[in-house]
């Protein structure tokens, strides 16, 4: 992609990240963040990671921020005052914010080549292909386990959903 | 490149258009539609000042009921409750509309053209991920619909809201599913690769399209997919006996016209997609790159021009068929209760579609297919 989109997508992802944490009213905040992520998405898309970008719309955008926002209306989050806080927590922030520039500066820091020269990647980089033949062959076991910690996830909300109604009021409409 | 560019404009304005014209027509087919189905005549009364009816020429009720609408639609007062988040209730109708429109630029609607040394694939854009791009773009196109529900400030528009996005989320599971299993049948996410590979006959005679591959598939996403665009017999998030019109209730004018606008191209969207997976998108029976091979062995050679031309009118009919066949099951099938809505979502197309997949899994590694 060229350097002026990449240019224009990195601001409005950080602008949109900005308006997350600017916005009072809960569900503004989440439209922010749903920006933010469709934007990262097209970033690697742009960059040739299509299917991870792709992936990344369909599961953060499109499924993960509906339930955000489902949330957000069940618990009936209205627009909050900004408070002032704690000082110690502000403390906190501060310096695990600090911590985060220092290692992403380290990160930068140690790059196998600098910024600014291109290594040229295989042609099917971002393709499925390549991702899938990654996934069951090199990282398979990893990627059972994630998807066995989703699975106990998953039957445990259930269970957990179950539990309320049988000990709670009898379930169902009256 | 700047003759590319040029062809690629061409190619999405044409796609655009021809989506928003088959749309607005059938906001006139669906009322003559339902007319027909219920013996009534219908709309027919939509003349300008009865102008043309008083010199004797023949009743444009089509063209005038196509002018009518808009018109009376957009000269509206475009009405905002009080208490409303002005900037989100602006927005959430263009925020529901463009994802649908979006899709259709992976939908291929012909072959490829040649004028002189240019090869045009006809299809606005050939994303080799097409698949993967159908489902984001559709489970984008849930935010339109529950902010605008929500910023209405008004209880029965937050609950039809609440209710679209619970359904919609629900099925799109299972239009998922429904996708995966003809990804996997065909090996590839590229749509125009998928009709490529429905193209050519078996036995000399039976289309190789997806249906009869597929024909659990095709029923899933046929179901989920009129589900997503959320009419009757789905229609619970806008159900007007109890909801008033669900989550476009304080929508007035031209908002309004749009929200109505996404259902009709939502069914387009539905019926190409079904058009495109199981019945060979611009695959007409016989016909091949250089023309008619007949079953008897017959031929007729046909110019590259007449053969796409004949896909992409091949494409439309299709297209147009399942819109009809929508159209038949919203004026006829009875409103689902909540309930049944969801247990049919979960608990009947999402085990289906589950064990479709895994099938189509079997039958690909164990016969080699």
């Amino acid at each position: 992609m060229p350097l002026w989109l990449f240019i224009f997508l990195a601001a409005l992802s950080i602008i949109a990240a900005a308006g997350l944490i600017l916005q009072r009213h809960p569900v503004h905040s989440l439209l922010a963040l749903v920006l933010t992520l469709i934007v990262i998405g097209i970033l690697f898309i742009g960059l040739g990671a299509t299917t991870v970008g792709f992936l990344q719309m369909i599961v953060y955008a499109g499924a993960i921020m509906i339930l955000f926002l489902f949330v957000i209306w069940l618990l009936n989050l209205q627009t909050q005052p900004l408070e002032g806080g704690r000082l110690a927590l502000k403390f906190l922030g501060a310096l695990g914010s600090a911590a985060l520039i220092a290692e992403l500066l380290v990160f930068v820091l140690h790059l196998p080549a600098p910024l600014g020269h291109n290594q040229p990647v295989a042609i099917d980089y971002g393709s499925i292909a390549r991702l899938a033949q990654g996934l069951f062959t090199s990282y398979l076991v990893a990627f059972e386990v994630t998807s066995i910690l989703l699975l106990v996830g998953v039957v445990g909300a259930v269970a957990l959903a179950r539990r309320t109604t049988a000990e709670g009021a009898p379930g169902g409409s009256p | 490149m700047a003759i590319e560019l040029l062809i690629g404009a061409i190619k999405a304005i044409i796609v655009l258009l021809m989506v928003l014209q088959l749309s607005a027509i059938l906001l006139w087919f669906e009322r003559k539609g339902s007319a027909l189905i219920q013996d009534r005549i219908g709309a027919n009364r939509a003349a300008i000042t009865g102008f043309g009816r008083r010199l004797g020429m023949p009743n444009l009720g089509f063209v005038n009921t196509l002018m009518a609408d808009p018109l009376k639609l957009f000269t509206k007062e475009d009405f905002v409750p009080a208490g409303a988040d002005k900037f989100l209730h602006a927005l959430a109708p263009f925020l529901a509309m463009f994802p649908v429109l979006i899709t259709f630029a992976v939908v291929p609607f012909g072959d490829v053209l040649i004028i002189g040394d240019q090869h045009i694939n006809l299809q606005a854009a050939n994303l080799n991920v097409a698949a993967l791009y159908i489902l984001a773009t559709i489970g984008l196109g849930v935010y339109g619909v529950a902010l605008g529900g929500w910023a209405s400030n008004n209880r029965w528009a937050l609950l039809g809201g609440i209710r679209a996005t619970a359904q919609m989320i629900s099925y799109e599971l299972a239009m998922g599913l429904a996708i995966v299993s003809m990804v996997m049948t065909y090996g590839t996410l590229d749509l125009q690769a998928m009709c490529h590979a429905q193209s050519g006959v078996w036995f000399g005679w039976l289309p190789r399209w997806g249906i009869f591959v597929q024909p659990i598939a095709f029923l899933l996403l046929l179901t989920a997919g009129m589900a997503e665009s959320k009419r009757v017999p789905f229609d619970l998030p806008e159900g007007e006996s109890e909801l008033i019109a669900g989550y476009f209730t304080e929508y007035s004018g031209g908002k309004q016209a749009v929200f109505m606008l996404i259902d009709f191209a939502e069914i387009v969207l539905v019926s190409a997609l079904v058009t495109t997976f199981f019945f060979g998108g611009w695959n007409f029976p016989w016909l091949y790159p250089d023309g008619f091979h007949l079953p008897g062995g017959a031929h007729l050679g046909l110019p590259n021009v007449a053969v796409a031309i004949i896909e992409v009118i091949t494409f439309t009919v299709k297209v147009v068929a399942f819109c009809w066949l929508q159209i038949l099951a919203r004026w006829t099938l009875p409103r689902f209760r909540y309930d049944q809505l969801m247990r049919l979502g979960w608990k009947g197309l999402l085990p289906v579609g589950l064990a479709n997949v895994v099938v189509t899994a079997c039958v690909i590694v164990f016969a080699g297919v």
